[in-house]
This record gives C-alpha cells, structure tokens and sequence, in this order.
C-alpha cells in the first residue's frame, strides 16, 4: 500500500511538471537511441533469450514451420504453396510490418496479414487472436527478420502515426496514466520489483514468463490497459493497432528479437 | 505434443555430451482456479524416459513445481552410435515421443 500510494503522488508530481512539455513530445527528437526491453531485463532471462534451443519461445516457431508447410482451407495449399521457403520469402517483413493498408487505410498487423492470407488465398477460416496456430504463424514469419533493423516511418503512415501517437500521449484509467508516462519518463526505473523499459515491440511475439506461453503484442498492450485499470480494447481493433504501428516505428533503428524473452 | 531434441551429431566414444529436450506443454499444477472458480485438473509431464541404443540413460518424474514447456537437460557417455529415445506421459494420458541419432567413431 505503501509503495502504490508513494506511486501515486510521484505520477501525481510528474504530471505537473509533463504538462508544459505535453504540445512538444512528438516534434522532439529522441535524445538517445532506443533501447530493446532485453536491455533492462536480469542475467537470467538475457541467457534464455540467446540461447535458440532453451528458449521456450522456439517451440512456438517450430510449430509455426509446421503449419507454414501445412495445407489448410479448401484450396488445399500452404503458405509454402506460394511463399515457397519461408527464410527467404519472409525475411525482413517483421521489420516493416505494421504497414498501411493502401485500399482500406487501415492498419496491418503481421497477425491480420497472416489472416487475410488464409482468407483470401488459402480459402480457410481465419485464425483468432492468441489462438497457438496463429501465434505460433506469426513468431514463425517474425523470426525470419531476427537481428534486422526496424523500419523508420514511412509517408502513407502519417494519419495512422498521429493516432498512434495521441493514443500513447492519451491519459487513461482510473490511474489516469499514459503509455508515456511510465516508457519515456520513467524508463529504466522501478516499478515494483521490476524495472520499467521503453516498451518498444521489438521481440514479439515472445515469450513471457509470467504467461508461460508466448503471446501477442497486443496481449502486452492489454495487460498494460489492465494495469492503468483502463478499459481494453478488443484484439485486433484499430486503438490497438494504431498503438502497434506507433511503437514498431518509435522503436526504428532496433533489431526484431522474435521469440523473446521477457519477465 | 512438439518438442525438440538436442545431441550432438557426433562425438568420440567415451566422450560426456550433453543431451537436452524442450517439450511444448502448460504443465498445469492443479491448483489453478479458471474463470468461474473451478478448480483446473492437474495436468503435468509426470513420466519421462530417455533411452540410448535401448538402455535407460535418465529418467525424470515430474510434478506440480516444473514450469511450463519444461527444458531438461543431462550428460551421457557417449559409447556407440544410434539413437536416443525420449518417451513420456502426461496425467491426462496423452504420449509424447522423440527421437535423435547421433554418430560415434572410435577413441
């Protein structure tokens, strides 16, 4: 009690001060340059991350190469059908993903892309969100970009970015907290018995261990709604992937990690 | 159940490997509660065996305390070529098998 309370009045006290600052974050350039999650975890987990066979997270992308060469949907064909091996049909498409759809002006994530794929082409039933096919797919397809640099903004994102943006900077919850407050402000520093990163998206879909599964980004940003008590949007809505495109180029110049590890 | 196996493709005889394996499973305690308070039935590997060319190398039996996808891992001698062979059991019945070769040459 003691601990959220004091919490409370620091977030109380940074918020005073972020006010006169708040019309001037996004013209800002960053200071430094990001930094992965993997950065402010222990020893322990750094090791579980590097190493490609203890890392749970692998499983979830052996799986994930199973049902790449796997016929699904009445069409009878694979992703291999088309994509043929997916090192190097895939490879670098974690890094610009999310994109700007051009037709529907929506945002894409890797997950929806997978999706559309199934529907359109493989004349199969969409997987759902956090369902072990479609995540096990997509740490698959991210893992072909491992160790390549996250792609800077492009022109057609703009709107989206902006909405990304006003999201990230938007106080929420009963805490009354923005993602802002916590990955810029206080990256780096405690919460509790953890230590806060810049949040970036870098390594997902990863391994958490306290879901001991691998999940979603937006799982992650869900949790975080949860823990500002905020309300959640659903898995897959625009908030949702506004956020994930915001993040994926607020983190560019960062390597994609797919699978990692995180507490 | 997937899992993955990892033995060195080969090695000297009377060499000591390590030999280690991951298997994909949620390893439910028992002592979860699921959304509506009901208790989720214990479901772990309790039963896992590796054989090497047919003779028990490591055995492991398993309870509630072994996190989810549990990674195993133990040394052997290295004495002839083949196989090891994992095999094991969850408490709900369901099997699980794998397999890796592994070459040996003399001295």
């Amino acid at each position: 009690m003691d601990v959220s309370g004091s919490l409370i009045r620091n977030t109380a006290a940074l918020c005073l001060l972020w006010l006169p600052l708040q019309t001037t974050v996004f013209a800002q350039t960053p200071a430094a340059p990001p930094r992965s999650g993997i950065e402010f975890a222990g020893a322990d987990v750094r090791a579980l991350q590097a190493d490609d066979f203890a890392n749970p997270g692998m499983l979830w992308v052996a799986r994930g190469e199973k049902l790449w060469n796997a016929p699904a949907g009445r069409n009878g064909q694979s992703c291999a059908s088309c994509h043929q091996s997916a090192s190097a049909s895939m490879k670098g498409v974690a890094a610009r993903y999310p994109r700007v759809d051009a037709a529907s002006s929506r945002v894409v994530n890797l997950e929806g892309r997978i999706n559309r794929c199934r529907s359109q082409r493989q004349q199969a039933d969409p997987l759902p969100y956090e369902s072990e096919a479609l995540l096990a797919l997509t740490a698959y397809v991210a893992h072909q970009s491992r160790g390549l640099t996250l792609q800077p903004a492009a022109k057609e994102e703009q709107v989206a970015l902006q909405r990304g943006h006003e999201i990230y900077h938007r106080r929420q919850g009963q805490m009354n907290l923005a993602c802002v407050h916590c990955h810029v402000q206080n990256a780096g520093r405690k919460l509790l018995a953890d230590t806060i990163s810049e949040g970036h998206g870098n390594a997902y879909p990863l391994y958490r261990l306290e879901w001991q599964a691998v999940g979603s980004l937006q799982r992650r940003l869900r949790a975080c709604y949860f823990g500002v008590r905020a309300e959640q949007p659903a898995f897959g809505s625009g908030e949702l992937l506004d956020l994930e495109l915001y993040l994926a180029r607020r983190g560019a110049g960062l390597k994609v990690e797919t699978p990692g590890v995180r507490r | 159940m997937l899992s993955r196996v990892q033995v060195p493709a080969s090695a000297r005889r009377g060499e000591v490997i390590q030999v280690r394996i991951a298997i994909q499973h949620p390893m439910e305690t028992g002592y979860r509660p699921d959304h509506f308070g009901r208790r989720i039935p214990k479901n772990v590997i309790n039963t896992l065996v590796c054989r090497y060319n047919g003779v028990e190398v490591f055995r492991a039996e398993m309870g509630s305390g072994i996190a989810a996808n549990p990674l195993l891992q133990f040394p052997v001698r290295a004495q002839d070529s083949g196989e090891f062979v994992f095999e094991w059991r969850d408490d709900s019945g369901e099997r699980g098998e794998s397999r890796a070769a592994i070459t040996v040459s003399a001295g």
